[in-house]
C-alpha cells in the first residue's frame, strides 16, 4: 500500500481506543506530534488500529494529524496484544516511520516493549518531554529512580526511535478546521489467533470531579492519619470547587480510590492550584503534580521534601490546621 | 506443571536514594554504599509462583541478571522458598538497555529449559520502564500480559488471569507457556521463616557468564543497546519555597487570604 506516502519523513502517533473511545493521550501526544512536526519537517500520521473505528478519523485530524491510517479487523477488537503487535510490526515495516509515540496508559505500556523488540529498535519509557536535535534526532526525556533524576535518551542508529509518554504532560489543541487524509490499510491476520482470550472487560465510570481535569485539587497523604481525618480532605476540596488527590498510602489504607492516585503509577496533573496535606513528597509523587501552577504544602516536619518543591509551604499540625482552614474558608463564602 | 521461572531484580535501597548522586563526566549514577534489596513487586512474583506451586507442584527457578554481589539477594530469595537460582553475570552485560538485558535473559531462559510459566514483576523501583518483561516475552515467542492483579488456575492446562487496566479490568484465559507481570494488588508476600534461611544456604545458585551463555558481544551492554544515554540531571524545582511557621489559627487564616487574592475563593 502506498497511498499516502510522500517523501516526507513520518512521525506516527499511536491513537488508541478502547470499545470505540480515544484515549486522551493519543490526542495529547497529536498535539506535541504537531509542535515537533512543524519544527522538524515530519508529517504526523495518526495509527488507528480497531474495528469499525474509522469514523474517528476526523477527530484525530482535528487534534492535529496529517493522515490517519486505519487498520481495521475484527481480529482487533477488543484489543489484544499479539494481533496488536503483529499489525502494527507490518504497518512500520512497510512505511518506516522516523517516530512512534504511544501513550503510557495500560494498554500502550503493553504494546510498545513487544513492538519495539519485533523490530530491533529502541524504546524509551514514561516520557515527560521530547524534544528534537539538529539533526531531527528525537531527544526523550524520562525520570528515573523514582523521579529525582531525569535522563535524556536518544535512538541514533534505529528507526523507529520509539517512546511511551505519560499522559496528562503533553496538551492538546483541537482545531476543527484542519484537513487531513484517511488511508485505510490493509490487514492481514489469521482468523485463528494464538494467544490469551478475553473472557470479561468490566469499565466503571469514576465518580466525581476527574482528578486531571480539576482547576483545584487537595491532595493527602499519609499525614493525614486517618479515614475520619480524610473527610476533612473531601470538604476543603468540595469547598474549593476542586477534585480529592492522593499518594500511595492513603489507597493502601482504603482512604481514596486507584483513580485519585497521582505520580509515577497514577495520574499526572495539571491544576491552577494544587494542596498537598501531611504529603511527605517523594520524587514519584511530586513527578505526578510538579506542573500545577501554584503549589500549597502543609506538612508538620520543616525538613519535608515537599517544602523543595512548592510555593508555599506551611509547617503546620493537620489536626490543628485543617479544621481551622476549612472554619475560615466556610466564613469567607458566607461572605460573598 | 514443570516448571515456573521467577525473573528478580536487585535494586538499591529506595531509603537511601537521598544519597545518589551524579558523576557528570560518565554520565553515570553514584550509588556506592547503597545497600540492594529485591525489587519489591519481585517478591509478589515470587510469592505467585509458589502458590501456584503448592497447587499443582513443579520447580520454582529464580532468575537474575545482575553483578556478582546480588548472590546474597538472590539467597534471600530462595530462603522465601525457590527451589533454585540462576545468576547471569559478565562485564560484557553492563550497561545494556532493557532490549539487551532481555537478550541475555531470553538466552538464560533459554538455557534452564522447558517452563509453563515466567513470573515478574511489572516494573523495577530504579528504573521503572516496565520493559523487560514484554520485550522477554517477545523474544521468547510467548505471550505476555501486564498489570495482573490476580491468578487462577482452574486446571493445569489453562489460567485465568485479572489484568487492571484504566477504571476496569480484563479477565484473560491463556494456556502455558506465558509470561506475567504482577503488580502489588497481588498478593501479600510471605515472611521469611528461620528454616528457610537455613535451607537456602544449601539450595543451587548457579552462576552463567557469556561463555556458557555465547551470545553476539555485540548484541550485548552498550553496544548492543539501541537506546544510548545522552544526558543525566538531578531534577530541581524553581518555585518560590516560602515556608511559613505559627499558629495553625493563623496559619489557616492567612492561606485564606491569599486563596481569595489568587482567586481561588
Amino acid at each position: 500500500m502506498n497511498a499516502g506516502k510522500t517523501d516526507r519523513r513520518e512521525l506516527w502517533v499511536l491513537t488508541e481506543q478502547r470499545q470505540g473511545v480515544l484515549a486522551e493521550v493519543g490526542l495529547e501526544l497529536l498535539g506535541k506530534a504537531r509542535e515537533l512536526a512543524d519544527q522538524g519537517g515530519f508529517q504526523v500520521t495518526a495509527v488507528l488500529l480497531g474495528d469499525r473505528v474509522k469514523g474517528l478519523a476526523d477527530e484525530l485530524i482535528a487534534f492535529g494529524a496529517d493522515q490517519v491510517l486505519v487498520a481495521e479487523d475484527p481480529a482487533l477488537e477488543p484489543y489484544r496484544l499479539l494481533p496488536y503487535t503483529q499489525v502494527l510490526t507490518d504497518l512500520i515495516q512497510e512505511r518506516r516511520p522516523e517516530i512512534l509515540l504511544i501513550g503510557a496508559t495500560a494498554l500502550g505500556v503493553e504494546l510498545a516493549p513487544r513492538v519495539a523488540a519485533r523490530l530491533g529498535t529502541g524504546l524509551s519509557a514514561h516520557c515527560i518531554d521530547l524534544k528534537l536535535d539538529d539533526q531531527g534526532g528525537l531527544l526523550q526525556v524520562v525520570p528515573g529512580w523514582g523521579g529525582g533524576v531525569l535522563a535524556t535518551i536518544t535512538c541514533p542508529d534505529h528507526r523507529p526511535q520509539t517512546a511511551t509518554v505519560m499522559p496528562g504532560v503533553m496538551k492538546s489543541r483541537r482545531d476543527p478546521l484542519r484537513r487531513g487524509q484517511v488511508f485505510e490499510a490493509a490487514v492481514d491476520l489469521p482468523q485463528d489467533q494464538a494467544g490469551p482470550r478475553v473472557v470479561e472487560i468490566s469499565r466503571r465510570e469514576p465518580q466525581g470531579l476527574p482528578l486531571e481535569k480539576a482547576e483545584v485539587v487537595v491532595a493527602g497523604g499519609w499525614g493525614v492519619g486517618g479515614a475520619e481525618k480524610w473527610v476533612l480532605i473531601e470538604e476543603l476540596a468540595a469547598l474549593l470547587d476542586g477534585a480529592v488527590g492522593a499518594t500511595r498510602p492513603p489507597l493502601d489504607e482504603g482512604w481514596a480510590e486507584e483513580s485519585q492516585m497521582i505520580g509515577q503509577s497514577g495520574k499526572t496533573i495539571r491544576p491552577k492550584l494544587y494542596i498537598g496535606l501531611g504529603i511527605s513528597g517523594m520524587m514519584h509523587h511530586v513527578v505526578g503534580m510538579d506542573q500545577s501552577e501554584f503549589v500549597v504544602a502543609v506538612n508538620q516536619d520543616p525538613k519535608a521534601a515537599i517544602f523543595e518543591v512548592c510555593d508555599l509551604g506551611l509547617v503546620a499540625d493537620l489536626t490543628e490546621l485543617l479544621p481551622s482552614l476549612i472554619a475560615e474558608i466556610k466564613k469567607l463564602k458566607a461572605l460573598d | 506443571l514443570e516448571r515456573i521461572i521467577v525473573c528478580i531484580k536487585p535494586v538499591p535501597d529506595p531509603k537511601h536514594w537521598d544519597r545518589v548522586s551524579l558523576d557528570q563526566a560518565t554520565m553515570t549514577l553514584k550509588r556506592e554504599g547503597i545497600p540492594n534489596v529485591v525489587n519489591p513487586l519481585d517478591r509478589q512474583a515470587l510469592e505467585a509462583a509458589l502458590q501456584i506451586k503448592e497447587a499443582f507442584g513443579g520447580e520454582v527457578v529464580l532468575l537474575a541478571m545482575a553483578p556478582p554481589f546480588a548472590a546474597s539477594t538472590i539467597r534471600e530469595m530462595l530462603a522465601m522458598g525457590a527451589d533454585r537460582a540462576v545468576l547471569l553475570s559478565d562485564r560484557l552485560f553492563a550497561g545494556s538497555d532493557t532490549l539487551a538485558t532481555s537478550r541475555i535473559l531470553a538466552a538464560g531462559v533459554e538455557r534452564i529449559g522447558a517452563f509453563d510459566l515466567i513470573l515478574c514483576g511489572n516494573m523495577t523501583l530504579d528504573g521503572s520502564t516496565a520493559q523487560v518483561p514484554g520485550q522477554l516475552a517477545e523474544l521468547l515467542r510467548i505471550p505476555n500480559l501486564m498489570h495482573i492483579t490476580k491468578i487462577e488456575w482452574p486446571d493445569p492446562k489453562l489460567c485465568r488471569l485479572t489484568q487492571r487496566i484504566e477504571n476496569g479490568q480484563i479477565v484473560w484465559e491463556s494456556a502455558p507457556p506465558l509470561l506475567i507481570s504482577v503488580i502489588k494488588e497481588i498478593n501479600k508476600p510471605r515472611y521469611i521463616s528461620f528454616l528457610g534461611i537455613v535451607e537456602a544456604d544449601k539450595k543451587d545458585l548457579t552462576v552463567w557468564s557469556n561463555e556458557i551463555l555465547q551470545i553476539e558481544p555485540n548484541l550485548l551492554g552498550l553496544a548492543g543497546s539501541p537506546t544510548k544515554m545522552a544526558g543525566l540531571t538531578m531534577r530541581q524545582s524553581r518555585r518560590a519555597k516560602e515556608i511559613l511557621t505559627g499558629e495553625a489559627e493563623d496559619l489557616a487564616r492567612d492561606l485564606a487570604q491569599r486563596l481569595v487574592k489568587r482567586g481561588f475563593l
